[in-house]
């Protein structure tokens, strides 16, 4: 009964083809470690985010004098409504916390490097998009801290000569941050860029399939048709678009092997996940900021306006540079560096792991840079704070312009042929 | 080498850290479960506090059956402005009028204790002292000229703070080893000083429920949530090396 009911699909549209290819076929490097969880913890995540999305959107009401307490009214008098908030609230942090992560894995082992430059090009998309869902997503409760928090953020599109008091209005909708900003933000948290993320995690996973997957080795799975012993060859089948094109060695296909593996990993992220949702859903104010539980007030501003904790990195180096254009520029230079990352390395060795000590150091220096980075954007300025934001930002493009230098005729070790497991 | 990294590593946001902090406030001893405390917050609250401050985004059915009322009991001695038991708590001070008494209109205060924190809160409370330079002849030394009158001192008696006079000459207040103001009482109030500090901290408790009145069906919920997570970890890991053995 069921293989008919499958027959029947498959004459009309390549289910099992498709699955084959992509999950129950598809050859994953059989190392995978800790880190290549957070690619499916992402996917987890954005799911997490569109269904508690949807449910939180059929309560709340997208207008200046009511959106607050709609969010109150979500609070307390929907069944679960809090539950629904703590999710979609913790989601958005914790959809950071994965995706720095996953991104570090990738520079880790090379990832981004040819031919996966495509690849790491619709991530940084992903991560820009994502950056806008979580700034216009912020301003939707209408906290005071939602509002001057966009309203720093906008007038930052004021430093770009010429065009910039125009192009603040027009984002705006209002010469202030109003209704009608709430509402433009609200069209595009909902429905606009949600339907852009997922079109673009789509397009990650199909240049991913198409490339193949890299590893913490950072050499191939996939070698030349011919060039393996028989039985060297991986014992399991693989799909023919793959196995006729290349020699599949020290492989097991996605499913089930990853995809048990990632259920443990889903399991064991859900359990900080809902740790923090039931027992810290402020996150110690860096998730829900304390400002933002009393309504947008356009004449008290807080105390310390800052932004949510995963732009802090962004938000120092655009404080600590005197000049307002250059600090933005500087600002959106930052994210533009990451793009940029798979021409900056000119490498050939892709994993950390078989790389000079000179990279090493500069990774380790690239990741400590953006953590304290992070933790002064959430910071009052002061006089150590600027300095350290300074040096912080020194080190962060540091690690773009080193890496351009070195990796040319950088020292590596010698790569093994094969994944040792 | 290694050691170097990580002493680093660990260092470094620690000196970033090392900035900030507010005045210091009195650990607030509210108990969300004790029901008893929460009625009384409640009584205190409606007939001391609620005359100016709003509480808007919470019903008084729910407070009702959360704090262990009945509608009917709610009605009878909470509700004082005549709406259905299943109302938003305004009050009856319009916003305006409000704002032209006090200087600012009195802030809603069903989400307090999340935006300054519940320690704040029951500091505050009691942190008011006799001033007469100030229009309502009080200030108080958490919250520095407040627009606020003493609400609670027919209860409290009138507290009068120490001061002393600092290197410049100004009178500032003497603060204890924690940095708190020393405030005595002069014995005029109703409550002796044990009673105030437990109706003090009645209204802070409701103050905390009403700011999030599903905490504890939260917290009761995570620990079931948590459990099941940590076992289903162990069937998950189970399952994983089950499969991957025949990789190994």
């Amino acid at each position: 009964m069921l293989t008919n009911i499958v027959n029947w699909i498959d004459k009309r549209i390549p289910m099992t083809e498709t699955f084959n290819k992509h999950v129950g076929q598809y050859p994953a490097p059989v190392n995978f470690n800790f880190w290549y969880f957070f690619g499916s913890l992402a996917m987890l995540v954005l799911v997490n985010q569109i269904l508690t999305g949807i449910w939180l959107t059929m309560n709340y009401t997208p207008s200046g004098a009511e959106a607050f307490a709609s969010v109150e009214y979500i609070m307390r008098d929907v069944e679960y409504g809090w539950l629904l908030r703590y999710m979609h609230s913790t989601g958005a942090s914790a959809f950071f916390v994965v995706v720095y992560l996953h991104m570090l894995r990738g520079m880790m082992y090379g990832s981004y490097q040819k031919p996966r430059e495509l690849l790491w090009l619709f991530g940084m998309f992903i991560y820009l998009v994502l950056m806008a869902e979580g700034f216009m997503g912020y301003l939707l409760p209408w906290g005071n801290m939602s509002f001057w928090g966009a309203q720093v953020i906008i007038s930052l599109f004021g430093a770009i000569p010429v065009i910039g008091d125009d192009l603040t209005l027009w984002i705006r909708g209002d010469y202030v941050i109003s209704g009608a900003t709430l509402n433009r933000f609200f069209a595009l948290h909902v429905i606009a860029l949600p339907l852009v993320l997922v079109i673009l995690v789509f397009l990650h996973i199909v240049a991913l399939h198409e490339v193949g997957s890299n590893n913490p080795e950072g050499i191939e799975i996939k070698k030349p048709k011919g060039s393996v012993a028989p039985e060297e060859l991986s014992k399991f089948t693989y799909h023919k678009q793959y196995s006729e094109k290349y020699d599949i060695v020290d492989a097991v296909p996605f499913h089930p092997y990853y995809s048990v593996k990632d259920i443990m990993g889903v399991v064991g992220f859900l359990f900080f996940f809902c740790a923090v949702i039931f027992f810290a859903p402020e996150g110690g104010g860096y998730f829900l900021e304390k400002p933002n539980f009393e309504p947008a007030n356009p004449l008290k501003t807080p105390e310390h306006i800052a932004p949510v904790w995963y732009f802090g990195p962004f938000y120092t180096i655009l404080r600590v540079i005197p000049d307002k254009l250059m600090g933005a520029g500087l600002m959106f230079g930052a994210i533009v560096m990451l793009f940029l990352l798979p021409w900056f390395d000119r490498g050939t060795v892709k994993s950390v792991r078989y790389r000079s000590t000179a990279h090493k150091v500069n990774l380790i220096q690239f990741c400590i840079c953006f953590v304290v980075l992070g933790i002064l954007g959430t910071k009052a300025a002061s006089p150590l704070n600027n300095f350290l934001g300074m040096v912080t930002s020194v080190g962060y493009f540091g690690f773009f312009i080193a890496l351009w230098f070195y990796s040319k005729n950088e020292k590596t070790k010698p790569l093994p042929e094969r994944i040792s497991h | 080498m290694k050691k170097l990294i990580i002493a680093l590593v660990a260092l470094l946001p620690t000196l970033a850290m090392a900035a900030g902090g507010g005045a210091p406030t009195m650990k607030a001893p509210i108990d969300l479960t004790d029901k008893e405390s929460l009625q009384n917050g409640a009584k205190l609250f409606m007939n001391y506090c609620f005359g100016c401050h709003d509480t808007r985004y919470q019903r008084y059915n729910r407070v009702a059956r959360d704090i262990g009322i009945t509608d009917e009991q709610m009605i009878d001695n909470l509700i004082f402005t005549g709406v259905k038991v299943g109302n938003l708590m305004y009050n009856s001070v319009d916003d305006e009028q409000g704002a032209k008494w006090f200087g600012q209109t009195p802030p809603d205060l069903t989400m307090i204790t999340r935006v300054r924190g519940t320690d704040f809160v029951y500091t505050y409370l009691k942190s008011f002292y006799a001033d007469p330079e100030r229009p309502f002849g009080v200030n108080n030394s958490l919250f520095k000229d407040v627009g606020m009158p003493h609400v609670l001192q027919s209860l409290q008696g009138v507290p009068t703070a120490e001061f002393t006079t600092d290197a410049d000459g100004n009178r500032v207040l003497v603060k204890d080893e924690h940095g708190l103001a020393i405030i005595t009482t002069d014995g005029s109030g109703e409550m002796s000083d044990d009673e105030f500090d437990i109706a003090v901290r009645d209204i802070t408790n409701f103050l905390t429920y009403a700011s999030e009145p599903s905490k504890l069906e939260r917290q009761n919920t995570g620990k079931w949530v948590l459990g099941f997570l940590a076992i289903f970890f162990i069937l998950s890991y189970l399952l994983k090396k089950e499969y991957w053995r025949d990789v190994h």
